[in-house]
């Protein structure tokens, strides 16, 4: 799937967000909070003597003013410019020459800024991300270019890119008037219009204590981080209410779509849908953790029912991949894409998807297969401890769409409780009840 | 009764001997039956990883079978023993046990991630999958399949053009030049018996590295390297060395017109080795120059200052047989041309006058600094222990490497930048319009609208 998560820097294999959450010590994270609302967030990991610090701020493309659509995005880009102590791009330096790396990233409910280093360099991270949460200044020049920067990483990540193309599109069509239908980096013809007031307003809108999220992971204790978190962020004032975070969450119209894109650079066709479905905010949300286990027992490895089903019995696909996210303010989204096989059609791989979903839907969940589900995403969550660095991703990822840590942490418990009825029910409810949306990207002739 | 010997033979004969880096302390372990490997461990999660390698990769692959190795590490873990596909991978699942098998130009690669509860089931499914793997006509012909909707679905991916366009050049005539992972038509050459023939010659002894991370103990690890690998054949006399390649220095640009809204400009030119005593010098250079990110030379003059990418980054690749330098651009048609110009003049600028003083304190403070953020997973370290052995950098690599990095000096970055960059021999690889664009007149100027057009 088209991954909705922007960085300021093309990272090589980053680790991103682990696709599983939290146990009663699935990271064994620390919570607190300071006087002015900012949530802060130890998770301990004395592998080696690092950190991974980060800021989550809870706004992100979704919460763009109208017309203004990339704005939260080219925002993250100019966050690295300045502040009257760290002018003209030196924030990058001082991070670099203290062994640091530092990077960014927006999505449609959150922008995140985070510096890997050494613990005994915390400090300094934490005054200079505590110091551009209020004190940005931005040269006009500065944002003339680097809109230049965005427009080309758009032409990289989207223009380049048929499949992500298509994927705006499809977006677009599915979520109609939610906020998740306007692409992360923005359409190109409003990317243009930004300016730097544009820039201004959403920071000092969004850009406080009250909607930030400290998480530090690695080598350190929420005893050691909490002296330090009221040092550097303690006293940055309130600016006023948290936001809100309004989706436009009216979905009532339950139409699917379809949309085909045809282009001279695609060899391979390619087939995706994605389905609106329940969130740890929206719909019914006793439905995440029992479609978290549909997810695995249906496309989790080459044992799960459609890779076995359409892939080495039937031979129509060559690959299948199933994802649901539930991490999300408004609704989540659960997806399946499929390569067909050569010489198989677009259309006969959707009929034997369709075929194969509603035998599985209809009687092919037992309570072995729930069983079985369980006990596989329950051994595996031993290794979201396992990365010092990526476990704040994690966790921040979750805190940021309003998932108490409680709950974070009480990932294996919540699987348990789940019953075989309830990922029948659940499942149901999405696969069949559910509006979705079908991306089909085709070959052009003249290619 | 044999096993309770061999038990207590192991506790005696597991040799080992440690060194204290950073906050990872690696040790050597020798199992009874020989095997040696780098071990760091870890009990604070019950949590163990293993990387190993194999020398000798897809460049040794013949040409009418190119994507060889490539299918069969894909194949190893598709049933083995008395176990098929389907039996093999709910063995893993059920478990999560990850198990994977890769290759590149040079090695066979592989990795077990797998709970302590689990590890010997592991272990197990390693030895079977390397020395009983089944070839099935299911699975294999499934993943044949899949390597070629794979390849045809990358063949019009620019970035993948614009990579073994670079390679073709860079490597004419050399096993490097060709698409290690085949083409659709080598791909369906490749048969089960060469399959096979694959495994009785690439897997053996005698060019394995081993490394282990995590909550094992060197008796523990001793006995698992013999479980795993101590069936292999001690050697195959294959000869896993290549012919050293002679890099392109013609300095030639290669345009593929491709109707992209943005140029994807690949440039390459010869590097060093890893072994070449003056590796960790171009490390530094490499960093200030376009490695650094936002540290960098490349980065400043062609994001920052001009907006002209979003992306733009040098690497120094070291194989085997050859090393690299490498930058890699993603620019708008009509500004591609002006990117060049500007990759060019920095390739001019640091041969000339290698670094400044500052430059190279800030190279040296990040690459000393960022050295322990390696070393944050499990699988990170083992990945590095297995390079660190590959490249026989020694057991106390880990502590010594920051010293290395310290004692360059800047007469040493002026000497290495004047030899190791070579503005005249770059190979330009530009996939899009960027070359036409430079051709009409109006190209410095307004960006025509038909390129804006997706």
């Amino acid at each position: 799937m088209i991954s909705h998560l922007f960085q300021r820097v093309l990272l090589i294999a980053a680790a991103m967000l682990l696709a599983v959450p939290a146990s009663a010590e699935l990271y064994g994270a620390q919570g607190s909070m300071l006087a002015n609302g900012m949530q802060i967030v130890a998770v301990p990991n004395h592998r080696s003597p690092v950190v991974s610090h980060m800021v989550w701020y809870r706004a992100g493309a979704a919460d763009e003013p109208p017309g203004a659509s990339g704005i939260a995005h080219f925002l993250e880009h100019l966050m690295f410019k300045g502040t009257p102590k760290y002018p003209d791009g030196i924030m990058d330096e001082v991070v670099a020459r203290n062994g640091g790396d530092q990077n960014a990233f927006t999505s449609h409910d959150y922008t995140a800024y985070y510096q890997n280093i050494a613990v005994d360099r915390l400090a300094l991270v934490m005054e200079i991300e505590a110091d551009r949460m209020r004190n940005l200044i931005l040269d006009p020049k500065e944002v003339a270019t680097e809109r230049e920067v965005i427009i080309e990483e758009r032409r990289m990540r989207v223009s380049n890119q048929p499949a992500a193309i298509l994927d705006e599109r499809l977006d677009a069509a599915l979520w109609l008037t939610n906020r998740y239908g306007i692409p992360v980096l923005g359409w190109e013809q409003e990317m243009r219009g930004l300016s730097r007031e544009d820039a201004f307003a959403f920071y000092h809108r969004f850009y406080a204590p009250e909607n930030a999220i400290l998480v530090v992971s690695g080598d350190i204790t929420l005893e050691q981080l909490k002296p330090l978190a009221e040092k550097y962020y303690g006293s940055i004032p309130r600016v006023g209410e948290p936001n809100a975070r309004q989706r436009s969450a009216d979905l009532d119209a339950t139409a699917n779509v379809s949309v085909t894109y045809s282009d001279v650079r695609v060899r391979q066709p390619q087939w995706w849908r994605k389905w609106i479905a329940p969130s740890y905010n929206a719909g019914n949300k006793a439905d995440v953790y029992p479609l978290t286990i549909f997810d695995s027992i249906v496309g989790s490895g080459s044992t799960s029912k459609l890779y076995r089903a359409l892939v080495i019995d039937r031979k129509v696909a060559a690959g299948v991949g199933v994802s649901y996210d539930s991490a999300a303010v408004s609704y989540g989204t659960f997806s399946i894409s499929m390569s067909p096989s050569p010489g198989v059609s677009i259309e006969q791989v959707q009929a034997a998807l369709e075929e194969e979903l509603a035998k599985i839907l209809k009687d092919g969940i037992s309570d072995a297969d729930v069983a079985r589900a369980k006990e596989r995403i329950l051994a595996g969550l031993v290794f979201a401890k396992d990365s010092s660095l990526g476990a704040a991703q994690g966790v921040g990822g979750m805190l940021v769409v309003g998932v108490p840590l409680e709950e974070i942490e009480d990932l294996p418990e919540r699987l348990r409780a789940v019953t075989a009825d309830q990922v029948r029910s659940a499942a149901r409810k999405v696969i069949v009840q559910s509006a979705s949306g079908t991306a089909i990207l085709l070959p052009k002739a003249g290619g | 009764m044999k096993t309770l010997f061999a038990a207590t033979a192991i506790l005696a004969t597991v040799l080992t001997a440690s060194y204290d880096a950073q906050a990872v302390t690696v040790e050597e372990v020798t199992s009874p039956g020989g095997i040696r490997a780098y071990l760091a461990q870890d009990h604070t999660n019950p949590i163990i990883g293993l990387s190993f390698l194999l020398q000798g990769g897809a460049a040794l692959d013949p040409d009418a079978k190119l994507g060889l190795s490539g299918m069969a590490t894909a194949l190893l873990d598709e049933g083995a023993g008395d176990k098929d596909s389907l039996a093999f991978h709910s063995e893993l699942e059920d478990r999560a046990i990850s198990l994977g098998f890769s290759a590149d130009r040079d090695a066979v690669l592989g990795s077990v991630s797998t709970t302590t509860q689990a590890s010997s089931v592991a272990f197990e499914m390693l030895n079977l999958a390397m020395t009983q793997p089944r070839f099935d006509s299911e699975p294999t012909e499934r993943v044949r399949r899949q390597i070629q909707v794979r390849l045809k679905s990358e063949s019009e991916n620019p970035n993948r053009i614009a990579s073994r366009t670079l390679m073709a050049a860079l490597f004419a005539g050399h096993p490097y030049g060709r698409l290690e992972s085949g083409t659709p038509e080598t791909v369906a050459a490749i048969t089960t018996d060469d399959l096979k023939q694959w495994v009785k010659t690439r897997l053996a002894k005698d060019r394995l590295i081993v490394a282990a991370v995590g909550d094992i103990t060197p008796a523990q690890l001793g006995q698992a390297l013999d479980k795993i690998f101590g069936n292999l054949p001690a050697t195959t006399k294959l000869v896993a060395t290549l012919p050293a390649a002679s890099v392109s220095r013609k300095g030639q640009e290669i345009n593929v017109e491709k109707a992209l809204p943005q140029s994807i400009i690949s440039i390459g030119q010869p590097g060093i080795k890893r072994s070449d005593p003056d590796w960790y010098v171009a490390q530094v250079l490499d960093y200030s120059f376009g490695g650094g990110s936002f540290a960098s030379r490349l980065m400043d003059e062609v994001r920052e200052k001009r907006g002209l990418a979003y992306s733009v980054s040098s690497s120094m690749q070291a194989f085997d047989a050859a090393g690299l330098v490498m930058v890699g651009v993603g620019t708008r048609n009509d500004q591609a041309q002006q990117s060049l110009d500007v990759i060019r003049a920095e390739f001019k600028k640091i041969q000339k006058d290698g670094l400044t003083e500052a430059e190279l304190n800030d190279a040296k403070q990040y690459l000393t600094g960022a050295w322990p953020l390696r070393f944050s997973s499990t699988g990170r370290i083992a990945d590095t222990l297995v390079a660190v052995q590959k490249d026989k950098l020694g057991l106390d690599y880990l502590d010594k490497r920051n010293n290395y990095i310290n004692s360059v000096t800047l007469s040493d970055t002026k000497r290495v930048a004047a030899k190791l960059y070579q503005p005249d021999a770059l190979t330009v690889v530009v996939v899009g319009l960027g070359a036409k664009a430079n051709d009409a007149p109006a190209a410095t100027g307004k960006r025509p609208e038909r390129e804006r057009k997706s």
